[in-house]
């Protein structure tokens, strides 16, 4: 397991966190003064209404966009940009269509630097993981939605980050693969020591994969909610507790 | 592998169902295949021969005047002297020449400078205003600038094509790379990699299959032009021959370069196509 177990995870630590834009002429706040610690190799889901700035938070950790105010660190050093020990898994699977399935599961460790023949053998490691090696020559379009997903996950794992950064993963796929994907999503994040940080809209995604759910607000004062999960794993759906965890999160939406 | 293995027919369709079927079936299965093959090609070129046919009646049978419009096979009778009997091959040679010279010179100019004007902002701003300019300035009406500062000969018939080869080239080379997916660029941005490597491995690899585009439209412009240049102060090329066969009432021959110019562009589109099939396999539905 040499080729992909990790030291540790990322540690991240939010302080004073604020992002507003800018909506025809008004400054509409996102973030205000968000403090936060994830903890090394914890797996955290973001949730929140739409507009509550949960994909901004994201993008923000990611480097992808800047705060307006506050800091975000990592392992204690400052974030400002991208950087290599965090990796993205976006909504979408944003596959190069002119590479194979190898060749984009690859492609991260390439741009680094990495020797072409080191890069693809770690890419065919964690090919096999996401349960795809006899497809590692298929061509992107040739792929079904979960596996092209799944082919970004493999990427995103081939580099070996700290953090994992996951946006909505799964959130444009049906049902059944998306259940099967969470299992999976599970299944590595107890394997890897990789911090997870995850935005979704799926609060039962959030329960099965979280040890603390974070609850953006919707209205314009409402305050930051952390929700622990603690449930045994591998988590049962329909068990009683985890559908009480589902009626509280309802709760913190005020849906019931 | 054995040998057994070895003699099991391995071809897929109709190859394997005639290995399959004793000798009996084996006449009607090629029936069947010849039918197949005939449907086909009358699927895809019945119009084209029927056109050829409805031609050659109207002109041997006298419905059209046959010294302007010759039935076909005096066409190709023609077209076989002139190339067997080499008078052509001259005309041909040259036109390829000129042709193929513009044609790359475009290319060399218009893909480097499509991608740096398609990429930096500052060098779009400050030339998409006189692109336009000159984009919109028919190449055919700049002809007579041409051939008054560089004289009737090779410069300025090279030029001109060089000039309208240049745009199609140039304004699908700038499309090609604005129009890469800008979740992929992002998505290359988190990996780590620098602005040179999201250029040649995103970027570049994007924007082939739009710069095969110009490159198609390009030769077409390429051999429009070398025949607008050669009808003008020439005396070889093939644009010229059709002039020249026009003027001393040669009709056959007229068609016969006709004909000609029309394969190049066939064959010249054919080359493109295979060329492109080979480097974007990925985007071969076929494969």
């Amino acid at each position: 397991m040499s080729v992909t177990s990790i030291t540790r995870g990322g540690e991240v630590s939010i302080r004073d966190l604020s992002k507003s834009f800018s909506l025809g002429g008004r400054q509409l706040a996102v973030l205000r003064t968000l403090n936060l610690d994830i903890r090394p190799g914890e797996c955290l889901v973001i949730v929140g209404a739409s507009g509550s700035g949960k994909t901004t938070l994201l993008r923000i950790l990611a480097g992808l966009e800047a705060a307006d105010g506050g800091t975000v660190s990592i392992d204690g050093r400052k974030v400002e940009g991208v950087g290599t020990e965090r990796a993205v898994i976006f909504q979408e699977p944003r596959l190069l269509p002119w590479l194979s399935v190898l060749g984009n599961v690859a492609f991260g460790l390439e741009v680094r630097g990495v020797p072409k023949q080191e890069a693809e053998k770690r890419a065919r490691f964690n090919i096999a993981l996401v349960g795809l090696a006899e497809f590692a020559d298929a061509w992107p379009r040739q792929l079904s939605g979960g596996m092209a997903q799944r082919v970004g996950i493999a990427r995103a794992l081939t580099v070996q980050p700290e953090i994992l950064l996951l946006d909505e993963p799964l959130g444009a796929l049906d049902a059944m693969t998306k259940i099967s994907m969470q299992e999976e999503l599970a299944r590595i994040w107890s394997e890897d020591n990789v911090t997870m940080v995850m935005v979704t809209h799926d609060l039962e995604e959030a329960i099965y994969l979280a040890n603390r759910v974070l609850v953006l607000p919707k209205e314009k004062n409402g305050a930051v909610r952390l929700v622990d999960i603690d449930l045994p794993r591998p988590r049962d759906r329909s068990e009683s507790r985890f559908v009480r965890y589902r009626e509280q999160l309802l709760r913190e939406f005020g849906l019931t | 592998m054995t040998l057994q293995h070895m003699e099991r027919p391995v071809g897929i369709g109709t190859h394997e169902g005639t290995e399959r079927v004793g000798a009996g079936g084996l006449g009607m299965d090629f029936q069947r295949l010849t039918v197949r093959t005939t449907v086909r090609i009358i699927s895809r070129y019945g119009v084209l021969l029927g056109f050829l046919a409805l031609w050659q009646a109207a002109a041997s049978s006298g419905w059209v005047n046959a010294a302007v419009l010759p039935p076909v096979d005096m066409i190709v009778a023609a077209l076989w002297k002139g190339l067997a009997g080499g008078s052509l091959l001259g005309d041909i040679a040259i036109s390829l020449q000129r042709a193929g010279l513009a044609f790359a010179a475009a290319v060399i100019v218009a893909i480097p400078l499509g991608l740096m004007i398609g990429q930096v902002r500052a060098v779009e701003t400050a030339l998409d205003p006189i692109l336009q300019l000159f984009r919109q300035t028919s190449a055919l009406a700049l002809y007579p600038v041409f051939i008054l500062l560089m004289g009737l000969g090779e410069a300025s018939k090279v030029f001109v094509i060089f000039w309208a080869t240049l745009f199609p080239l140039l304004l699908n080379t700038i499309s090609g790379v604005k129009e890469v997916d800008p979740k992929l660029l992002e998505m290359a941005r988190v990996y780590g990699a620098r602005r040179l490597t999201v250029f040649r491995r995103v970027v570049l690899p994007g924007a082939v299959p739009s710069i095969f585009v110009g490159l198609r439209l390009g030769a077409t412009t390429a051999l429009l032009l070398l025949i607008a240049s050669e009808m003008i102060g020439a005396n070889k090329g093939i644009g010229f021959q059709v002039m020249n066969a026009q003027y001393n009432f040669q009709i056959p021959l007229m068609f016969a370069a006709i004909v000609i110019l029309a394969a190049l562009g066939l064959i010249a589109n054919q080359v493109l196509v295979s060329l492109q099939r080979r480097l974007c396999r990925w985007n071969d539905p076929a494969s």
